[in-house]
C-alpha cells in the first residue's frame, strides 16, 4: 500500500501540473492544454508511467480491499462503548471508507474525460493563434470547458461541486497516507519523520486545494 | 463514591454475551480500579451471584495481566498505565462507567473480561528468543560491546509486558506493535543476530496466522500502551521483514 501510495502522489503532482494549464486562456491556452493531451496519450515515455498509473491504482485498490476486510473479520465483537477519537485521528481509521470515495471519484473523473479523449467523438482542433495547425489535434480543452460550462451542460454546477468534494476526500486520504506510506515502508527517524510528516500535511492541503480550484475557476468565469 | 458499572458478563468462550447493569457505594477514591471490581464482586458473592471473572496479578503495572477496556479505552482514561494503576479518583462520583474486554478474534473471551492471550505467547513461540552457549563456558554478556544507543532502544522494546492493549485499541485489531517490541529488543543486539532473519519472518507469519488484523498506522497503540512502546518498533520490524524477505534463501 505504501509504495504504490507514494507513487500516486506523484502522479497527482504530474497531473496537477498538466492541470494548472487551463488557467492559461485564450487560444495560447487552448492549443498549448490540447498539444500537451496529445503527448500524455502518445509519449512511450509517459505511456510507460501510466500503465505504472493504472497498475498502481488497481493494486492499491484491491490490496486495501483485501486488507480492510481481514481487519474486519479481526474484531468480531465490536466494542459496546468506543472513544477512538481519544488516540488516532478521523482520517487514520476511515482509510478504506475514504479511498472508496477516491475510487468512485475516479470512475467518474475517466470516464468524462480520459474515455472521452481515448474514444469518444470529440471535436477536432484545426487551427491555432498561428494559423492552421499542421496536424489537427482532438480539442480536449473544449470539452473539459464545456463540461463545467451552465450554458452547455446543464449539470456543470454540480460536477464542479462534485469534483471539488472529491478533492476534500484526497484530502483526508493524503493527510494520514502521505507519513503512514513512509512508515510502512520502515522509515521512521528522529530527525526526518518530522519532516515528513510537515510534508505530508502540507501536500494533503495543498495538492487537493489546487486540483479543487479549477473546476470552480472553470464553472465560475464561464457562468459570469 | 457511588458508580454505575455496565459490565461484559459472558459465562463461557462459547456462549453469547451481554452487558450488564451493577451499583456500587462507598468506593474510596483511592482505591485501584481492580480494588473498585474487588467490592464488586464481594458484593455478588454475598448475593450469591456469580462473581465477575477478570486478569490480574501483580498490581503494581508490570505483569501485563489486567486488562478491561473501560470507557472506550484501553486500561481506562490514563496514559502510560495498567488497570492496575488506574485509581478511582480519576472518575466521578456518580460516574456510569462501561468495562469491555479486549476485542479481537485472536483474543478470544474466557469468561467475562477474561481473555485468551497465548496467541502472543505462540508469535514469541514462533522466534522470539536468542541461542544461548549451554556447554557451561558462557561468555560473560559484557564481552560483547554494544554501543549505548541500541542498548537504550532495545531496553525500551523489552520493557513490552504483553498485555495486548495494542491489540485491543487498534481499529484493526493489529499486533504490530507487539511482535515489533519483541522483534526489536532482539534485532538491536548482537546476541539476536543469529536467528534475525528467520525470527521476523516467523513471528509475522505466526501473528498472521492467529487473525489479528493489518497495521493501518493509526497510532492509536503507541498511545495507549502502559509502557509508551514507540511506533519505530513498527517501521524497524518492516525494515527487518523486507530485509529478511529479500535475503533469507
Amino acid at each position: 500500500m505504501g509504495a504504490t501510495g507514494l507513487f500516486l502522489c506523484l502522479f497527482l503532482v504530474g497531473h496537477l501540473a498538466g492541470n494548472l494549464q487551463l488557467f492559461i486562456g485564450g487560444a495560447e491556452g487552448q492549443l498549448q492544454f490540447n498539444e500537451y493531451a496529445k503527448f500524455m496519450t502518445t509519449n512511450p515515455a509517459v505511456k510507460i508511467l501510466s500503465y505504472l498509473t493504472y497498475f498502481s491504482i488497481l493494486f492499491h485498490t484491491v490490496d486495501g480491499i483485501l486488507l480492510a476486510v481481514e481487519n474486519r473479520k479481526a474484531r468480531p465483537v465490536k466494542y459496546a462503548y468506543n472513544k477512538p477519537s481519544a488516540n488516532s485521528s478521523w482520517a487514520s481509521r476511515n482509510m478504506a471508507v475514504l479511498g472508496t470515495l477516491v475510487l468512485a471519484f475516479i470512475v467518474v473523473h475517466m470516464s468524462n474525460f480520459w474515455a472521452q479523449m481515448h474514444w469518444g467523438e470529440i471535436p477536432v482542433q484545426i487551427s491555432g493563434p498561428d494559423g492552421t495547425l499542421d496536424e489537427p489535434l482532438k480539442d480536449l480543452h473544449t470539452v473539459v470547458l464545456g463540461f463545467f460550462n451552465p450554458a452547455e451542460n446543464s449539470l456543470a454546477l454540480a460536477a464542479a461541486l462534485l469534483y471539488a468534494f472529491a478533492m476534500v476526500a484526497i484530502a483526508f486520504h493524503l493527510w494520514h497516507g502521505f507519513q503512514s506510506a513512509w512508515q510502512s515502508l520502515g522509515v521512521n527517524h528522529p530527525r526526518y519523520t518530522p519532516l515528513i510528516k510537515g510534508a505530508g500535511k502540507a501536500f494533503s492541503v495543498v495538492i487537493p486545494a489546487l486540483f479543487a480550484i479549477i473546476p470552480l475557476y472553470l464553472y465560475f468565469t464561464q457562468a459570469a | 463514591m457511588n458508580l454505575t458499572l455496565k459490565i461484559w458478563r459472558q459465562a463461557g468462550p462459547s456462549v453469547i454475551g451481554k452487558m450488564e447493569t451493577y451499583k456500587v457505594s462507598d468506593i474510596s477514591p483511592d482505591m485501584s480500579f481492580l480494588e473498585m471490581m474487588d467490592v464488586l464482586n464481594d458484593q455478588l458473592i454475598r448475593d450469591g451471584k456469580d462473581p465477575v471473572a477478570f486478569d490480574h496479578d501483580c498490581r503494581e503495572g508490570i505483569c501485563g495481566m489486567c486488562s478491561m477496556y473501560i470507557n472506550g479505552q484501553a486500561h481506562g482514561p490514563n496514559r502510560g498505565t495498567t488497570t492496575c494503576q488506574l485509581h478511582m479518583r480519576s472518575f466521578k462520583d456518580g460516574d456510569t462507567i462501561y468495562i469491555e474486554p479486549w476485542r479481537a478474534a485472536a483474543f478470544p473471551v474466557i469468561k467475562d473480561l477474561s481473555v485468551d492471550r497465548s496467541s502472543f505467547d505462540r508469535i514469541i513461540q514462533a522466534g522470539g528468543y536468542v541461542s544461548v552457549n549451554t556447554s557451561g563456558n558462557t561468555q560473560d554478556a559484557n564481552a560483547i560491546p554494544v554501543p549505548k544507543e541500541n542498548a537504550d532502544k532495545a531496553f525500551d522494546a523489552a520493557t513490552c509486558i504483553g498485555c495486548g492493549a495494542c491489540v485491543a485499541t487498534c481499529t484493526n485489531s493489529s499486533a504490530m506493535l507487539f511482535v515489533s517490541a519483541k522483534v526489536s529488543q532482539l534485532a538491536l543486539l548482537p546476541q539476536g543476530d543469529p536467528e534475525r532473519e528467520l525470527r521476523v519472518l516467523r513471528m509475522v507469519e505466526q501473528m498472521d496466522k492467529e487473525g489479528f488484523g493489518n497495521c493501518s498506522n493509526t497510532g492509536a497503540c503507541e498511545v495507549e500502551c502502559p509502557k509508551g512502546i514507540s511506533l519505530e518498533n513498527i517501521a524497524r520490524m518492516n525494515r527487518e521483514y523486507l530485509r529478511a524477505s529479500v535475503t533469507s534463501e
